[in-house]
C-alpha cells in the first residue's frame, strides 16, 4: 500500500507528517511506506491510496483517485492515529 | 572534557543551528515579517543566501499556511537551490503572536527555518526536530525561553 505526505516543497513539512505517520503505522501493525512529496509531484501521481496533507492544501489535491486525510496538528499521533484507523482499519 | 555538543541528545540539530541562528522575543508585524526573520537568521549564520528567503516568502505566497504544521508552530523553508550554501535550521520566538492565516494552529509564536541542499540529507534533522517538536515540555521550554542559550541547551 502505498501513502504519501504532501507539501509544498516535499522536502519540510511533509517529511515530518511522513515520520509520524509511519511511527503511527507501525504501531497499528500496518505494513505501509509513507513517502514525502510535493504538491505539484502529488497532482501527477495516481497510485497512492492515501494522501496525508495540512488542511490548506486539500483544495490543491482535489480530483485524485487517493482518499485525502488532512492532518491538523502534526505532533498529535492520537489525531494521526485515529483518522489513519479511520482509513484503514 | 567532552564539550557540550559530543552530549547532545540531538546531534543533528545541534549542527543544522549556529550560534547565532536563534533569536528569541522578536516582534513581527506580520505573517512576511516572521518568515523573513527566520531568513535573515540563515543567511547570518552563512547557510543561506537572501534569494532563499525570498523562496521562502514565495512558497507560502504559492500555497498559503500550509506551514503552520502545529499549534503556535510554523516551519518556513523554500526549494533546495543554489541559494542554499549549506542545510541548516534558524529558530524565532516571537514576543506577540502573529496570524499567519492557519484555520486550525493560529496564532504563530514559534518560527522555524529550514534550508536544505536536496531532498534527502536533512533527514537526520528532521527526525530530531519531530522528536523536540512533539515534545510538550521542550516545546514549553522554547517558547518560555528568556535567550537564545536556554533553547541551545536543548540540543
Amino acid at each position: 500500500m502505498k501513502i504519501i505526505a504532501v507539501c509544498g516543497m516535499g522536502i519540510g513539512t511533509s517529511v515530518l507528517l511522513k515520520m509520524n505517520a509511519e511511527k503511527v503505522l507501525r504501531q497499528l501493525g500496518i505494513d505501509a511506506t509513507v513517502d514525502a512529496t510535493s504538491v505539484a509531484i502529488a497532482r501527477e501521481s495516481r497510485d497512492a491510496q492515501i494522501i496525508l496533507t495540512t488542511p490548506d492544501l486539500v483544495d490543491q489535491l482535489q480530483g485524485l483517485p487517493s482518499e485525502i486525510v488532512p492532518i491538523e496538528h502534526f505532533f498529535d499521533l492520537e489525531e494521526i492515529t485515529a483518522k489513519l484507523s479511520a482509513s484503514l482499519l | 572534557m567532552a564539550s557540550p555538543k559530543q552530549l547532545s541528545n540531538y546531534p543533528a540539530l545541534a549542527k543544522a543551528f549556529a550560534d547565532n541562528s536563534i533569536r528569541v522575543g522578536a516582534i513581527a508585524l506580520d505573517r512576511e515579517h516572521a518568515i523573513e526573520m527566520a531568513g535573515e537568521l540563515l543567511v547570518a549564520s552563512g547557510r543561506s543566501t537572501p534569494e532563499y528567503t525570498q523562496s521562502m516568502l514565495d512558497a507560502v505566497a504559492e500555497n498559503g499556511p500550509y506551514i503552520v504544521i502545529a499549534p503556535g508552530i510554523a516551519l518556513a523553508h523554500g526549494r533546495p537551490s543554489e541559494a542554499v550554501l549549506e542545510i541548516g535550521l534558524s529558530l524565532v520566538t516571537l514576543a506577540e503572536p502573529v496570524v499567519f492565516g492557519s484555520e486550525a494552529n493560529d496564532p504563530v509564536r514559534l518560527v522555524l527555518g529550514l534550508c536544505a541542499t536536496d531532498h534527502n540529507s536533512h533527514i537526520d534533522i528532521m527526525a530530531e526536530l519531530a522528536t523536540v517538536l512533539g515534545d510538550a515540555e521542550s516545546v514549553n521550554t522554547v517558547l518560555n525561553a528568556v535567550d537564545s542559550d536556554q533553547i541551545r541547551l536543548l540540543f
